[in-house]
């Protein structure tokens, strides 16, 4: 990007530099955000429905356009559209502003986020660190609006907010560090490149310490990002809407579309720190081609994951705020202690690591998904004689 | 450091810093000083300092400034009672405010502004060297302080745990309150 800059100024000698570099960096920043970051949130917001609706034996939005496909841009329009109702008794200044600093909080992430081999805004070396740091924006945000609506509901939903988001970026952020110790750096780009294509080589599979890792991680960034089953902020059934209850109109919206976006960050997440991120099989030498299999290994990675939340969404219950405490507290912490202390411990005694090892947990890994795989076709099996007659039309 | 960046970020530092001092409602202090703390973090990032960034945003803005904002959120402090009502304490506060400005301008007429730029090796400011830095050369000065933090953690956990030391009726008296004044 820097490069591309570089040679569009030195064709404008007039004109300085840093102000070519400036106006570079604001449009290629607004594109990502109009171009990427905004349609993947929205689409979500359509998969997540549908996704949740197809669990419940429901259909979901199908309406506009093929297969409902087009209601996340309905559902925009139709929110840009409404009255922005600002209640009387609220902190106007900071009503108005929490909104925007909870997106300004999950857009700034994109800045370090790969995309492929060669396409990242900045690869900053302090990647990993940089995005752990600029998502506590959105607890700011969430704190901001929880308290200027004056209304309880919104006090107890941002504090539970703020709780839960210190509390988690702990085993969070000591799930990271293996990953960190493995790879000798927190650039993103550079966790990936000490990782291959091949399972095999994923960080995921290093040792059982790393397993571990990546769940805590998985679980830590669903906690962090308000998801079901640790969407007490804004638990419907206690707290109306939480943080967001006062918030009408397109306000409200961008609460859910970070909310939304946030998820694929997740994703990316998962993926480069421990699934290889968009690592392919050098199988051309056309720069295009690779970095357009790059993109699309990268997006199916992050998108299983953005499934898989979704799925846990319409299947767990919510947990009550001391279990969720215990569960942080009580076992994540220190599992993501033992963590920590047995990767160094492994990488001094195998300084190489264990292909053995990596492939006997890849195999178990494997023979776990084939089991699991078994029971959910076993169980769709005996639903076909149940009361589900459309699932059996459908399989038959 | 270009101009261009530097001009509306100070601003908007000082801008917030102001903020801190003059506004009148807690939490509006405590966000302009999370906005001061994250100019001053872009300031570090222009400075070389990636890391420092990073941490100072993940430490300060990320993990104290939230901890001041729960707790006044939550003990809902009225936001107009300030020390006005009170002269005594007012002139302690302004002599306090008048002797750390005197001593700030005095500071500031000994600095030289002509310092000439060092230029610095690619390697600065890399974690790696921080690092190094910190578990190396000053790693006994590193573990005293991750001690005298850790007894500071104790030792606010035994005032806390102290019997008859929680002052809870007045705190949930203070909550109404607010929320009535709303309502008018």
């Amino acid at each position: 990007m820097r490069a591309y800059l570089d040679a569009i100024a030195a064709g404008y000698p007039t004109v300085s530099p840093a102000l070519v570099y400036l106006i570079g960096m604001l449009a290629f920043g607004a594109l990502v955000v109009f171009v990427f970051i905004l349609p993947v949130a929205g689409i979500t917001s359509w998969v997540e429905r549908r996704v949740w609706a197809r669990i419940q034996s429901r259909i979901g939005p199908n309406r506009v356009g093929p297969g409902g496909f087009l209601q996340w841009l309905a559902d925009g329009l139709k929110n840009l559209l409404k009255e922005d109702v600002i209640p009387a008794a609220v902190d106007v200044p900071l009503f108005r502003i929490a909104p925007y600093v909870v997106v300004a909080g999950f857009v700034a992430a994109f800045v370090a986020l790969p995309f492929a081999g060669s396409l990242i805004i900045a690869d900053l070396n302090i990647g990993i660190l940089y995005i752990s740091a600029i998502t506590s924006l959105v607890v700011i945000g969430i704190l901001m609006a929880g308290w200027s609506s004056n209304n309880k509901w919104s006090m107890l939903g941002g504090i539970r907010s703020a709780t839960q988001i210190i509390c988690y970026e702990i085993p969070v952020g000591l799930s990271i560090f293996p990953v960190v110790l493995l790879s000798g750096t927190l650039s993103m780009q550079g966790i990936i490149s000490a990782q291959g294509w091949a399972p095999t080589s994923w960080h995921m599979f290093h040792s059982p310490f790393l397993f571990v890792s990546f769940l805590l991680f998985f679980v830590g960034a669903l906690a962090e990002g308000n998801r079901t089953p640790f969407d007490l902020p804004e638990a419907d059934s206690e707290l109306v809407a939480g943080f967001a209850t006062e918030y009408s109109g397109m306000r409200s919206l961008l609460f859910f579309l970070a909310e939304w976006g946030n998820l694929y960050v997740i994703g990316v997440l998962v993926s480069t720190l421990f699934m290889g991120g968009w690592q392919v099989p050098h199988f051309t030498d056309n720069g295009v081609v690779l970095a357009v299999a790059q993109f699309a290994t990268m997006f199916v990675k992050a998108y299983f994951w953005v499934f898989v939340a979704m799925w846990v969404r319409a299947t767990l219950p919510r947990v009550r705020v001391d279990q969720f405490m215990t569960l942080c507290w009580k076992y994540m912490v220190p599992i993501g202690l033992v963590n920590v202390v047995g990767t160094a411990t492994m990488m001094v005694v195998l300084p190489q690591g264990s292909i053995v090892l990596r492939w006997i947990m890849v195999a178990m890994t494997a023979a776990i998904l084939v089991q699991f795989a078994r029971r959910v076709f076993f169980h769709l099996r005996r639903a076909n004689y149940g009361r589900l007659g459309r699932i059996s039309e459908g399989a038959a | 450091m270009s101009p261009l960046a530097f001009y509306p970020l100070a601003f908007v530092c000082i801008a917030s810093a102001m903020g801190v001092v003059l506004s009148r409602n807690p939490v509006r202090s405590a966000l302009s000083l999370v906005a001061s703390l994250f100019c001053l973090a872009v300031f570090y990032v222009f400075l070389q300092a990636h890391l420092v960034a990073a941490l100072q945003i993940i430490v300060y803005a990320g993990a104290v400034m939230v901890l001041f904002l729960f707790v006044i959120t939550l003990l809902n402090l009225e936001s107009d009672r300030g020390l006005g009502e009170k002269p005594v304490l007012s002139a302690i506060g302004f002599g306090a405010g008048a002797i750390v400005a005197g001593g700030l301008i005095a500071a500031l007429s000994r600095t030289s502004l002509g310092a000439r730029a060092v230029t610095l090796v690619p390697t600065f400011g890399t974690t790696k060297v921080l690092a190094r830095q910190l578990f190396g050369d000053y790693l006994v000065a590193f573990e005293l302080t991750s001690m005298l933090l850790l007894v500071a953690v104790v030792g606010a956990v035994v005032l806390a745990k102290r019997d008859g030391s929680y002052e809870g009726d007045e705190q949930e008296a203070a909550v109404p309150a607010r929320s009535e004044e709303a309502s008018h």
